[in-house]
Order: C-alpha cells, then structure tokens, then sequence
C-alpha cells in the first residue's frame, strides 16, 4: 500500500476522523493546506485522487478544487465535503468536483463513495488482494486463506495480518502496530500485540507461522526471512 | 466497534455461516449458549439480544428479570469442530440491563469493570493459567470414579486414547487462536493439565471458558468424561488452576525492576502483599465448591497457608525467580485456584487485591524458606503465617465481612453468591457420607 499513489487532503492539518478513517480503510494520503504545496508535495507519478474539506474554510477549500482541476493533468477524483449549510454553494460548481458528501460524514457512505468515484475514473489507489507466498488477503471480502485454505480469523488478527503483509519486509515495533492496527484510541498495552501475533502464529500453522518474524528487541515484520 | 462489525457481517455471508451461538457466563462460571440466525445477527449487533434471565443462576432479581445479550464482535471465531456444511461462529456476549447499563448480576462484566480501573492508574492486566483436569472412562456419579489409565478401554491402549485426546485437543485450541503447552502428569492417574500463554485478563477469561468447553466435548467424542472438578480422587493431588499475574504500563513490566537484588519491583511487592492480606476473604471466589477444599485440605501442591516464596511449592504464592534481562517475564503465581473457578469473578478479585496492596502500600511479610506443612502451628503463628479457609463454610464467612470483595464484585453477585454457596453447604452438611457410614455403622 506504501507505493500507491497517495490521496491529496485539504485542510492540513486534515481532521483527524477522516484520517483515520483513510488508515483503517487502507488509503495512503498526504495533507496540503493550498495550491503550492500540492505542486510541491506531489508523487512523482502523480496524486491518487483528492479530498477536500469545505467545512471550515469554503473560500480556501474551492480554491484548492480550482487549482487541482486547471492543473496540467486535471485532477480527478474530486471528492467534496460540504457541511448542509453549505449545499447552496455547490451551485454552478459542478465542473471542481466528481462527487460530493456531508460533513461530518457516515463513515461507510464515504467509504462507498470514494470507492464509487476511483471506479469511475478508471484508477485503484488501493490494493485489493495481498498475495505473498501462498497467503491471500481479500480487502473487499476480509477473507484471508493460505494455500487456498480459509483462514478463520478475529478482526484483529485480520487487521494486524492485513498491516504486515502489506509492508512485506518491513520491521514494525509494537507501539506502531498498536497505533496502526488497533487505532488511536486503544487504551491497552503493547503487550496486546505479543499476544495477537501468537495467535495468528497458531492459525498459520506449524508450516506458515515463520512468515511472521519475531525481530528481537525490535518488533515483527512479515514474510522475507534472513535468507531471502 | 463499526468496523469489527461489518467484519463479522461480511465474513459469516462470505463463509455461508448458518447459525452463530452467542456465549456468555452465569455466576457460577457456567458456560450458556444462545444461537441465532445470520438474519438476526444485524439487529442484534444494533439492538442486543433480549431474553429472559431469570433461568440463568444469579441473573434473577426482584423486577425486571429481562436483560440484552450484546455479542463483542472482537470475541468472532468459526467453531472448528462445525459441520462443513453448516459453519458455525461463536461470540462472548456482554450482558446489559435494558437500558443499556451494564448488568450487575454478568461475571464478564464484572471483570470488565475492574480492568478499567486497573487501566484508569494506567495498568493491563495479564494471566496465564495452568489448568489441570482429569479424564474418566465416564460421568456416573454413582460409581467411582475410574482413572482411564486403569479401565479396560475399548481395544486401544490408554496411552493411545491419552495421546490421541491430546492431539485433538491441542490442535482445537490452536484453531480458535489459543495457543497452548500442553503436559500430562506422572503422579496422579489421568491428569492431564494445559498451559495457556499469557493474554490480557478479559480475553484470557474467555480462553478458560472455551478450554473448558473443548476439553469436555473432545472427551465426550472420544467417549471419556473430562472433568474440572478440584479433588475427584482421593489419596492424589487435585485439579488447581495456578495462574501468573503480571501487570504492564504499556510495553514496560512493572513487576520487573533490575535495581533491585531479586529484580523484584516495589509495584510487584505491594501487590504480592495485597494478594495476601486477602487471600482469605477471595477464597470463597477462586475455589467455591465444598470440594474445593478436599483440595485445599490435603498438600501436594495445593497450598493451605497464607504465605509467599521464590521457591517453595507449599506457598500460595509463588515468585518464579526473575533472570537478568528476562525483564518482561516477571510474574507472580497464584496458587489456591482451582479448576472450577469461574474466571471472571477469580481474576476481578486477584486483580482488586493486588490494586489494594499497591494503593496502600503494604508491606511485603517475610519469604516461607521451609516446608509450610512441616512446621509446628507454633512456628507458624511466629512469622505470622495464617492458613488458608479449610471449609466452604469458612470462606464465605470471611468473604462476608469482606469491603473488597464486596465492592469488587457488586452488591447483586456478591450478595447472590453467599446465598446461593450457604445452601449448598448447609445440604453437604445434611448428607450422611461413605466415610461416616464405614466408619461407624460397624461398631456404633
């Protein structure tokens, strides 16, 4: 997921509840605040789509929209967030965005919409399979097997399954896990992670659970063990 | 919690699960089962399940007796011993008053309350129990019972039946995620005992249950009884359920502290002290049966005094010594528990205990160097050891004068439990026993 074209999100700071929600859902993003840094903050092959917050700062906000579709490339999708008081103001905008949603908003509507619209332009910032050494992770079913086996798994061991193997390689330690995988407002030890990382060992099996490696004094990491 | 749900929504129509039996703890740690359908599970996860509680013993209560069972979808597992052709899941529910409260009379509740606390001074809580159980060529309680590594059994070796039993069981567990060492006693005739590794407390808790209920129905398959009860056999040790406690602040063991000699904190000392300036009065929690204390009475491993010690088998608790750099193992083990404890309310009560001694300080009383059993009464009122409770009786008399047991459990369970122990021991007391009528009806 780490090399998937970003999404760009205005404001910046982005509100947190919508970070989060980009997190869990498995959306990379970066935070512009105006025109410039989107210029100066952009992938080299290019942004994924947008996200704007009209909600606090509408002038700023459809600036931003401006910019984003008069650039070379136009920019799409554009996804607005309007809050009701503001739906008057999406009058003869039509051409700044490909879909719009309230604010605050229904986390799942949101989710279905930012979906709809990377559908529809024909792009996919976000990976929909996982596949790694016999290990297969669904994102749009949550369903994870191993050799063609399904896995039964809790949605924790799913989500901390899904986080490692998308950073195959990669060492995580365990306050990072925690604040990736079980979000920021889990209030247990870092020990919770130990404890979920046995769990998901045992339901590989005796055959895959090395595709998790204890780094020691470090944290975990997925897959590539020390040979290869 | 949204998206825990969607999940469980997603994977139940993705794996065509037919039936999803909702699970949750009566006072005495029975397990209860409630199944619905993938149609209703929607509306449950919005609603919770209404029914009626008065039939689960220490639910009922004077008005309302109706409560919500709401599943935590955290809790989902496929039940790996299910028909393929009908996949089956499993959740722990919680149990709430209809307006949503939490329910006093629910253990699982109960011991979520207390981890709060515990978390509010910044602490998690681990256990990992050692659960022993004994395996019977069956469930009569007419006869004696018969240890399988003596009966006759079927054509196979008992060996083969243990190992087989074992084999299944391991593998079971391993698919619901609890991972386990699994050991099988020389001394006593079919005991076999398994290791959880640690977890938090709640999901631990959880664990036990499952075990318990995996255990039983492998045995049951294989055609044997599987048993929990603390001392099915005269004459050898009993069925404990000895567990480490340790306390965390994050990633950080706070039981662990390398600037002392035996690496053993101020944190852990207080809290060892807590565990036994009320060892007494949680007696009647970790081992509520009247023969419970069968267990208690008679040594092997079971300790009858209240006491600590790095290396001592008679204490009741011990402190496994701390290696240099093995900082996150440090841990403290429990050892009066037994197999028929319901674990929410044992661990709510260690726990509170253990808080108790460290909020107040106390003094951590000298180590038990010699052999508890071997001592004089005298020696012992020296260092000022106590014993433990030797009756049901006992225990609830001093769980009754207890604040702290009180307040941890709640006045509905804590209440309920007393009644309903003091009957049970006050028809024990009305029964004329084996022991009696051999004893006396020859010569009296």
């Amino acid at each position: 997921m780490s090399d998937v074209q970003p999404f760009l999100v205005f404001p910046n700071p982005a509100p947190p509840e919508l970070i989060q929600m980009l997190d869990l859902t498995g959306w990379a993003w970066r935070a512009c605040g105006d025109d410039i840094a989107a210029r100066r903050d952009e992938p080299d092959d290019g942004w994924g789509g947008a996200i704007v917050v009209a909600d606090q700062n509408p002038e700023g906000a459809f600036a931003m929209c401006r910019a984003l579709r008069k650039n070379d490339r136009p920019l799409e999708p554009l996804l607005l967030f309007v809050s009701g008081a503001q739906l008057t103001e999406l009058d003869l905008r039509d051409d700044l965005y490909d879909d719009f949603c309230l604010w605050p908003f229904q986390p799942r509507e949101f989710e279905a919409r930012l979906k709809h619209a990377m559908w529809r332009s024909g792009r996919s910032a976000r990976a929909e399979v996982i596949e790694h050494s016999g290990l297969v992770l669904n994102l749009e079913t949550y369903q994870a097997a191993i050799n063609n086996q399904p896995l039964d798994l809790t949605y924790m061991e799913y989500e901390l399954l899904k986080f490692l193997a998308s950073h195959p390689g990669k060492v995580f330690n365990r306050e990072t896990l925690l604040s990736r995988v079980w979000g920021y407002d889990y209030f247990g030890g870092a020990r919770t992670v130990d404890v979920h990382i046995r769990r998901l060992r045992a339901k590989l099996g005796e055959e895959h659970a090395n595709l998790i490696q204890t780094v020691r004094s470090v944290g975990y990491s997925f897959g590539q063990s020390r040979w290869g | 919690m949204e998206r825990q749900q969607e999940y469980v929504l997603r994977t139940v129509e993705e794996r065509g699960v037919r039936l999803i039996r909702l699970w949750f703890t009566d006072v005495l740690g029975q397990l209860k089962s409630i199944a619905i359908s993938p149609a209703e599970l929607d509306a449950v996860f919005d609603e919770g399940l209404q029914f009626d509680g008065s039939s689960i013993d220490g639910f009922s209560r004077v008005q309302e007796s109706d409560v919500l069972a709401r599943p935590d979808p955290g809790s989902f597992e496929l039940l790996p011993w299910a028909r393929t052709d009908e996949p089956t899941a499993l959740m722990f529910c919680d149990i709430e008053n209809l307006d949503g409260s939490p329910f006093e009379g629910d253990p699982r509740q109960v011991l979520r309350r207390n981890l709060r606390k515990a978390q509010d001074k910044g602490y998690t809580f681990f256990t990992a129990p050692e659960v022993e159980f004994f395996y019977f060529a069956d469930g009569d309680p007419s006869k004696e019972p018969q240890p399988l590594d003596r009966a006759s059994y079927f054509d196979l070796t008992t060996l083969d039946v243990a190992s087989d039993l074992r084999r299944r069981t391991l593998h079971m567990l391993e698919a619901l995620g609890i991972p386990v060492e699994y050991s099988f006693h020389e001394d006593s005739p079919s005991q076999h005992e398994i290791d959880l590794q640690y977890s938090e407390a709640l999901s631990m808790a959880d664990n036990v249950m499952t075990l318990r209920l995996v255990v039983r129905k492998i045995a049951l398959d294989a055609g044997v009884w599987a048993t929990f009860m603390p001392k099915p056999l005269n004459g050898v040790q009993g069925s404990g359920m000895h567990t480490h406690l340790s306390l965390f602040r994050g990633e950080e063991n706070v039981f662990y502290d390398p600037s002392e000699e035996d690496n053993l904190s101020a944190v852990a000392r207080s809290f060892i002290a807590g565990l036994l300036v009320h060892a007494r009065e949680m007696t009647a929690i970790t081992n509520q049966l009247v023969n419970s204390y069968k267990r208690l009475n008679e040594g092997y491993e079971a300790p009858q005094y209240v006491s600590w010690a790095r290396n001592n088998q008679s204490a009741l608790v011990r402190v496994p010594v701390a290696k240099r750099g093995k900082a996150q193992s440090t841990r403290i083990e429990y050892r009066a528990i037994d197999s028929a404890t319901n674990p929410y309310l044992a661990y709510s009560v260690l726990l509170a205990a253990g808080l108790k001694g460290i909020e107040e300080g106390y003094p951590l009383p000298t180590e038990a160097k010699g052999n508890l059993f071997e001592m004089t009464v005298a020696a012992r009122a020296e260092l000022g050891i106590r014993p433990l409770p030797d009756s049901l009786d006992r225990a609830l008399e001093e769980m009754e004068g207890s604040e702290l047991v009180r307040e941890t459990l709640g006045e509905h369970i804590f209440e309920w439990f007393l009644r309903n122990r003091r009957s049970e021991w006050r028809e024990y007391q009305r029964q004329v026993t084996p022991f009696e009528l051999n004893r006396y009806l020859p010569i009296w």
